[in-house]
């Protein structure tokens, strides 16, 4: 059996209720909303504290609403935010200002703190937004809220592809892992790595034989170079209202 | 009574060289139900491959009075349904319901036509319930009934298979040969699963470097033990493919 298993990919999946007010919603609606509070943040003047908090208390109805709990929120979180507020924990030494303190012999300053301090709530903002779209809209929905939005189709039809096969590369690499083992291959330092390389160029070779596979595939049902549409998207009263209301109080 | 598939002396030779079809003869009338037999590298994926205009070959394939040609891919591909071995390559959309669409809509229909196909091949295989679902979270079994269902929704005339019953367990496969088995469509069936031939089709044809070598009632062909043996096929041990089509009668 090829494909991952339920729990694999599951920071890409539903989250919360998912008959809530805010899963219900048109995708579009919710992919415009959380995009719009993300440019707000990013877009704000680093000091602006009452936005920043404007636009998490609408991140926090929607969570609420959506019934999506804070743990789920951190453990999607934790895969992106980590990353970037590593790189912006810099700041506070570089910027030159009114030092405020020293660790070792690095001086902190005080208008490097408060730059770190947007940023951070910037990338946060941003992070938890894109987590409430995850965990409220599955990623068709979402593929077709793109679409729909005019995002470039060719872009669409990679990501669309990307998400479906996703699953069955992970498959293979778990069926090669599991093969190297069962002939007894554990690695104990870098010069026995090799075959780790063979394996992945094996499964590139693989990849790209089921790219021409799939192909075919599409070919012989009539595809010609666009994608047809499918599932409508109905955009009603209460989408338009859940708009303004998530990216009008930012 | 149409003629279904209609090739003569059809060659391929792939860019490398290799000469893959050296010479086709074939003849399949409507609603026959064909088996296609053969060794690995006997040409029999090239063959199906030409018939949905995938590939075009040198010398002569009609397919439901449709020459084969650059101008007719188009009606080709509405007309002959290929199911692939592995459904993993054919099923490429996010959810069932767009795979099974995919076809149709490329064929111009409208929404609501499409989505009524998709109801009715899907109804077809049994898969109406997992229409919502995605292709990763089916069964081996369910995807390659799924991948069926994806060509049916063309209401093809001719409907091509190659290895419908690898990878499945004994249930999956005794459910896909019945799924089969009601359908109203001309089969070509390309298989090493001989006792699988045997249930489901009334003709076989082996095919080996690239040309016809046998042509027959399946239940004739498979008991012919030297023909078998001179192209590397095999009958189940105990299995009488006579007693089989007497017992499917």
């Amino acid at each position: 059996m090829s494909g991952l298993g339920p729990h694999d990919l599951a920071l890409a999946s539903v989250a919360g209720d998912p008959g809530s007010p805010i899963h219900r919603r048109d995708p579009r609606s919710k992919l415009l909303a959380l995009v719009a509070v993300t440019l707000v943040a990013v877009s704000t003047p680093a000091t602006a504290w009452p936005v920043y908090a404007g636009c998490a208390a609408v991140l926090a109805g929607v969570a609420v609403a959506a019934r999506v709990t804070p743990a789920t929120i951190w453990h999607r979180a934790r895969v992106v935010l980590p990353l970037v507020l590593f790189a912006a924990a810099f700041i506070p030494f570089v910027r030159e200002g009114h030092v405020v303190g020293s660790v070792g012999p690095f001086d902190v300053t005080a208008e490097g703190l408060e730059t770190f301090a947007g940023v951070a709530a910037k990338t946060a903002i941003g992070t938890v937004s894109a987590v409430l779209i995850g965990a409220t809209t599955s990623f068709p929905d979402v593929l077709r809220a793109l679409e729909r939005l005019r995002a470039p189709r060719l872009f669409v039809l990679i990501a669309m592809l990307t998400y479906r096969y996703a699953f069955v590369v992970a498959g293979e690499v778990r069926r090669m892992r599991t093969a190297m083992r069962a002939r007894a291959y554990r690695p104990r330092h870098a010069l026995q790595a090799g075959p780790v390389g063979h394996a992945a160029s094996a499964l590139f070779l693989r990849a790209h034989a089921r790219g021409e596979r799939i192909y075919l595939a599409m070919a012989a049902r009539g595809f010609t170079g666009t994608m047809p549409q499918a599932v409508p998207l109905r955009l009603g009263a209460a989408d338009v209202l859940f708009l303004a209301a998530a990216a009008v109080p930012p | 009574m149409t003629c279904t598939i209609h090739a003569r002396g059809l060659r391929y030779a792939y860019p490398g060289g290799h000469l893959a079809l050296a010479g086709v003869d074939l003849t399949v009338q409507h609603g026959e139900r064909v088996a296609v037999l053969g060794p690995n590298g006997a040409g029999k994926t090239t063959l199906m491959l030409h018939l949905n205009g995938l590939l075009l070959g040198d010398g002569e394939l009609r397919i439901g009075g449709v020459v084969a040609g650059p101008d007719t891919v188009a009606d080709l591909r509405a007309g002959v349904g290929l199911v692939f071995q592995d459904p993993d390559d054919q099923l490429f959309m996010p959810t069932v319901r767009e795979d099974v669409a995919f076809g149709p809509l490329n064929l111009g229909l409208g929404a609501q036509e499409a989505m009524r196909r998709v109801d009715e091949a899907l109804g077809a295989v049994g898969m109406r319930a997992v229409a919502d679902r995605a292709p990763h979270e089916l069964s081996m079994g369910q995807r390659r009934r799924v991948a069926i269902a994806t060509v049916l929704a063309m209401r093809p005339q001719l409907l091509v298979l190659d290895e419908p019953s690898a990878n499945l367990d004994p249930r999956a496969r005794r459910e896909l040969l019945a799924v089969l088995d009601a359908l109203d469509t001309t089969l070509l069936v390309v298989t090493h699963d001989l006792a699988f031939a045997a249930r489901l089709c009334e003709r076989a044809v082996v095919l080996d470097a690239g040309r016809v070598m046998a042509d027959g009632p399946c239940d004739e062909l498979l008991a012919d033990a030297a023909l078998l043996a001179a192209h590397d096929l095999e009958l189940p041990e105990g299995f009488d493919p006579l007693r089989a089509r007497r017992a499917a009668a």
